[in-house]
């Protein structure tokens, strides 16, 4: 009424930039309140950075280096001193360097990428919790947790050994758990984690990770020496026992990198860890039943080793790493198909149907989101099918586990994906709401009937659906445009073809998968008319586009499309030339995460493909360079498309904008949970 | 040519007015007529003109040559005093349009709400003796009443919504019959309450985006802009309108009459001085014929050019919309929609090898608005699909 209203409304931005969805309020994004517990989320990282300002300097970006430094470096018969003087000469890492001696600087690219660690969010903390609360779960992984745990604890003394035979003149006491040494001091906090886990008090490992954090100036130079001998022992053990025990010899090989890692970060978490345990226990454990776990980050190295440890498949150390994506699992499968099939035999804990899954997943016979899911739903069947509740045991906790393993090794295969994940806790949640009354038998084929209603409701009904809808949007004369080969996109093409439309398709491929070539083979057969390009030219092509179909990886809560990449690429340009964009995403791939960027999560895939073209002698310059250490070869399997860039996404609820994930999410998530 | 004359018009709709009894308020139908051309209202109308259009010509008094030829007979007809029928024909089989055309005689009912009240009247008169058969015949009465003007996004949507909102209801768990009948038709009164009463709501929640000394563009004629207009100006509120000429059917200039009655500074604007005149405007306000999912809006041509200029512009552009319009459409782009036609008088003959653009109303995409009034509240258009979404699925 007054003019001075004038103001307050024109703080109103007259041209909303993001449409605000009552979601986004700052009080409490929901995606955080449910996945996070809330005090120590927070306190996180304000404690992470009060203790590296102790420790370390505040501000931690390394320049790039790769492991394969490591080696090289470790492997120079001189020690610190030169490297130390080139480091503080050459200025780049110099902070680094006065704190961190610098041969173990690039031992620690995990703490010292510290920025990525932000922006990953609280993704290593989380995990530490996720693990210790699966493991919690899992009774079968707690009994086998512990004699591994032992089996650490000595291996690390070992190697600590050794690098006090190397003359580093730091007392190690090889008999306890607490020692001086930070080395020891890392492992004992492990120890204690896993004492925790079982009972013991939270305490005792906070006093401890003080303590070490104390003594670590005085340890690191002897330390990092002890660490460099172990490496280079290990490393021609490794060369010298050759293939077969090449398993043994990572193990041993990666552990004292693990113990080299500044213990700051192992601290925090621990701490943080530790506090948790003690604090909130219950809503730490309901946050973990309806947040699917967190992923791991690769460069975080003792979770790595723990995984290594408990890993079928065999991994073998990635070449060079690429900076911003060491986080993520690296691509290292290469040579262990042959390896794995021969184990087909005598894998007692996986099951073979998802023993196959798993190995189609790895050669990669298996891909596309909705044909892995209902792959590993299938062999998850065969596998209840043919499970028996051990004596003294209860179907609910046991199978749990079985699927928990049966993951796992799935995982390792291929990292899995969202909507495999949403997927996967679909069924736990099945598993744990089984009625006790029901007999073994009754609950298998209570499950299996489950899976069988998720693969039919979720994925081919729901597939119906929006094939129902986006045909709609399909008019005589349009020309259609699409990347790589969406099996949604692809039903839609044959049904608004089957409809007697008269529409033109582009389909546009991308180097190394050549997906879009299976698609376009499959609309030829149908007779529509195609035209077929790679990306490079999109630009070109999109001037005629009338629409744009995209598939999806996932969707995200702020609308953000999680796709094969390449995909943003074609909906910015499509965004460019005012064509609409219409992406097909089946509800289940639905996830309540948020994700800004590609680089939190995302997949590595093989690097060798993309440096060379198989069956192109004449292109292939990179030939012997792949190796060379300051290239970085990057393949990347996803990339995340900004909501701004999708008009609309069809789902089995309709056609929604984007803003509209949550409301699904939020409405449907928990239905999908109960179905 | 006197009688072309946008005021000569209105005066003798307030003649009319003024003959016929106030219904507006009354919940019961007015009493059918014998002429379904009343009001130039017609009830099997031409394909290649859009229904909606006419419904929309004859409420807001546009002065077309088809329509004044149509004005002329209602005139007639009008003069004598109308004849009750509504108690003859016992045996007349129940027609949900026929109800539906007398609601919708009402110059101030939205299409919509005629629809709603002509639903709830199926409930009353239905001979139905289980739930199921009642519903059935709910559906079909709604059917018939979408299919009788396709090109109405609200009477689509308010059939729609009159389903879900009666049907979803515990009523069907009664185990008598009648109860449960009686329960339905409170709640189709009810929902018919809340739609007639949805235009003050919007007015009322509109009030403090309007500040003194404002300047207001208006484009067309909508009786919910009118309304937060009317309700500003009671409210001593001091502002002023431009109001675009709205070719065709010049429903602006029935717009700025209305407004210089109320006494609000009104200056008329022709449709291709909007950019020139945006500099000095405040804000921009628009009704809708219909909101779609992505929270955009169809309205009558040349809002997306206004909104498009308001943008470049920065001037916030707020829609005036009742719930009841929320349609699940999706609309792509301009061409992504059930083309609805009108008649376009150029005043001179056009040759035939011309070709006239005849569509009557454009898709203003979402990130052109800023924010949508709506009897549920003030929403971003993003809100719009959430509401969507909850009350459909």
């Amino acid at each position: 009424m007054d003019p001075s209203r004038r103001a307050p409304r024109s703080a109103i931005d007259p041209v909303p930039k993001f449409r605000q969805v009552g979601f986004f309020t700052p009080g409490a994004p929901p995606e955080r309140s449910q996945s996070g517990p809330p005090d120590p989320t927070h306190s996180t990282p304000v404690s992470d950075v009060s203790q590296s300002a102790n420790s370390l300097s505040p501000v931690m970006i390394p320049p790039p280096r790769h492991l394969s430094d490591n080696l090289v470096i470790n492997a120079r018969p001189t020690l610190a001193s030169p490297l130390r003087a080139d480091s503080l000469a050459g200025g780049g890492v110099s902070s680094f360097g006065d704190f961190f001696p610098a041969p173990m600087s690039p031992a620690t690219p995990a703490s010292s990428s510290y920025s990525s660690r932000m922006a990953a969010g609280e993704g290593s903390f989380f995990e530490r919790h996720g693990g210790g609360g699966d493991k919690g779960n899992n009774a079968g992984k707690v009994a086998s947790s512990f004699p591994r745990g032992g089996f650490d604890l000595t291996a690390m003394k070992k190697v600590s050994g050794i690098g006090g035979g190397g003359g580093s003149g730091v007392g190690v006491p090889a008999s306890e758990l607490t020692t001086v040494s930070v080395v020891n001091d890392s492992l004992a906090i492990h120890e204690k984690e896993k004492a925790n886990r079982g009972g013991g008090s939270a305490v005792e490992a906070k006093d401890q990770s003080t303590g070490s954090k104390q003594q670590k100036p005085k340890t690191t130079k002897a330390e990092r020496r002890a660490l460099q001998e172990s490496q280079r022992a290990a490393k021609a053990a490794a060369k010298a026992e050759g293939n077969k025990a090449s398993g043994a010899a990572t193990s041993v090989n990666a552990k004292p990198a693990k113990a080299a890692k500044p213990t700051p970060k192992v601290d925090n978490a621990a701490v943080a860890a530790s506090e948790k345990k003690g604090g909130d226990c219950p809503p730490e454990k309901d946050r973990k039943k309806d947040v699917p776990q967190p992923r791991m980050q690769y460069d975080d190295k003792s979770r790595v080793e723990k995984a290594k440890r408990r890993a079928v498949v065999k991994q073998t150390e990635a070449r060079n790493r690429v900076e911003l994506f060491r986080h993520l699992p690296q691509y290292e499968h290469g040579s262990q198909l042959p390896d794995l099939e021969s184990k087909f035999f005598h894998l007692d804990p996986v099951h073979p149907a998802v023993y196959k899954v798993g190995l189609q997943y790895l050669s990669g016979d298996i891909c596309g989101a909705n044909a892995r899911c209902i792959a590993m739903f299938q062999a998850f069947q065969e596998a209840i099918k043919d499970y028996r509740v051990p004596p003294e045991k209860t179907l609910v906790r046991d199978l749990t586990a079985k699927i928990g393993s049966y993951v796992s090794f799935l995982n390792e295969c291929r990292p899995i994906s969202i909507s495999m994940g949403n997927a996967i806790r679909f069924l736990k949640s099945r598993i744990a709401k089984l009625p006790l009354t029901l007999s073994e038998s009754e609950a298998k084929v209570s499950l299996q009937s489950d899976i069988e209603r998720f693969i039919s409701e979720k994925i081919v009904l729901a597939n119906k659906v929006i094939v129902k809808h986006a045909v709609t949007k399909i008019r005589d004369g349009d020309v259609l445009l699409t990347y790589g080969s969406s099996s949604a996109v692809e039903m839609i093409l044959l049904h608004a073809h089957e409809l007697g439309k008269q529409f033109r398709v582009v389909v546009v491929d991308s180097r190394p998968k050549l997906r879009g070539q299976l698609l376009l083979r499959r609309l030829l057969e149908k007779g529509l008319s195609c035209e077929y390009t790679h990306i490079n030219a999109v630009s070109y092509i999109m001037h005629e586009v009338t629409r744009v179909f995209l598939g999806a990886s996932s969707v995200l809560s702020n609308g953000t499309v999680y796709s094969r990449v390449g995909t943003a690429c074609v909906a910015m340009v499509a965004h460019a030339f005012r064509v609409p964009v219409i992406v097909c995403c089946e509800a289940y791939k639905f996830h309540d995460r948020v994700q800004l960027d590609s680089i939190c999560s995302n997949e590595l895939g093989d690097p060798d493909i993309i440096s060379n073209v198989r069956g192109r002698e004449d292109v292939n310059y990179l030939d012997g360079w792949a190796n060379v250490e300051n290239l970085q070869l990057l393949n990347l399997i996803y990339d995340a498309t900004p909501s701004d860039y999708v008009s609309m996404i069809v789902t089995d609820y309709g056609m929604v904008p984007p803003t509209s994930v949550p409301v699904i999410v939020r409405e449907y998530g928990r239905e999908q949970v109960w179905i | 040519m006197w009688w072309r004359s946008a005021s000569f018009i209105l005066d003798r709709q307030q003649n009319d007015a003024a003959l016929r009894p106030d219904t507006s308020s009354t919940v019961t139908p007015p009493p059918p007529t014998e002429s379904s051309s009343a009001m130039g209202l017609p009830t099997d109308h031409n394909p290649n003109i859009s229904a909606y259009y006419q419904t929309r010509a004859a409420h807001h008094a546009v002065v077309t040559s088809d329509w004044l030829a149509q004005a002329q007979a209602a005139a007639a007809v009008a003069h004598d005093p109308p004849q009750s029928t509504s108690t003859a024909d016992p045996d007349k089989p129940f027609s949900v349009i026929d109800v539906f055309n007398n609601w919708r005689r009402q110059p101030d009912l939205a299409e919509a709400v005629a629809a709603i009240r002509a639903l709830a009247a199926v409930i009353r008169s239905s001979q139905a003796s289980t739930m199921m058969q009642l519903e059935i015949e709910l559906k079909k009465a709604s059917d018939s009443l979408k299919a009788w003007d396709t090109t109405s996004i609200s009477l689509t949507a308010g059939c729609d919504l009159f389903m879900r909102y009666v049907t979803r209801t515990s009523a069907l768990e009664y185990e008598d019959f009648n109860s449960a009948k009686s329960r339905l038709i409170e709640r189709a009164e009810k929902f018919g309450e809340i739609s007639y009463k949805s235009r003050k709501i919007i007015a009322m929640l509109s009030q403090e985006f309007i500040f003194d000394g404002c300047t207001i563009l208006v484009h067309g004629f909508s009786r919910v802009v009118f309304e937060v207009l009317k309700l500003a100006a009671q409210n001593k509120k001091l502002f002023r309108v431009f109001c675009t000429e709205g070719r065709p059917d010049r429903t602006g200039l029935r717009l700025s009459n209305e407004l210089a009655k109320l006494d609000v500074p009104v200056k008329l604007v022709i449709d291709s001085a909007v950019a020139y005149t945006m500099d000095e405007v405040d804000m921009v306000f628009v009704g809708a014929d219909g909101v779609v999912e992505s929270g955009g809006i169809i309205n009558m041509m040349g809002t997306y050019q206004i909104a498009l200029v308001a943008n470049s512009m920065n001037k916030p552009v707020y829609v005036a919309a009742e719930s009841y319009k929320f349609a699940r459409l999706y609309p792509l782009d301009q061409k992504d929609l059930a083309p609805a036609l009108r008649p376009i008088d150029f005043g001179v003959p056009i040759p035939s090898k011309v070709e006239v653009e005849r569509s009557a109303r454009d898709y203003t995409p979402p990130q052109y608005l800023t924010l949508l009034f709506t009897d549920l509240g003030v929403l971003t258009p993003s809100v719009v699909s959430d509401e969507l979404i909850q009350l459909y699925l």
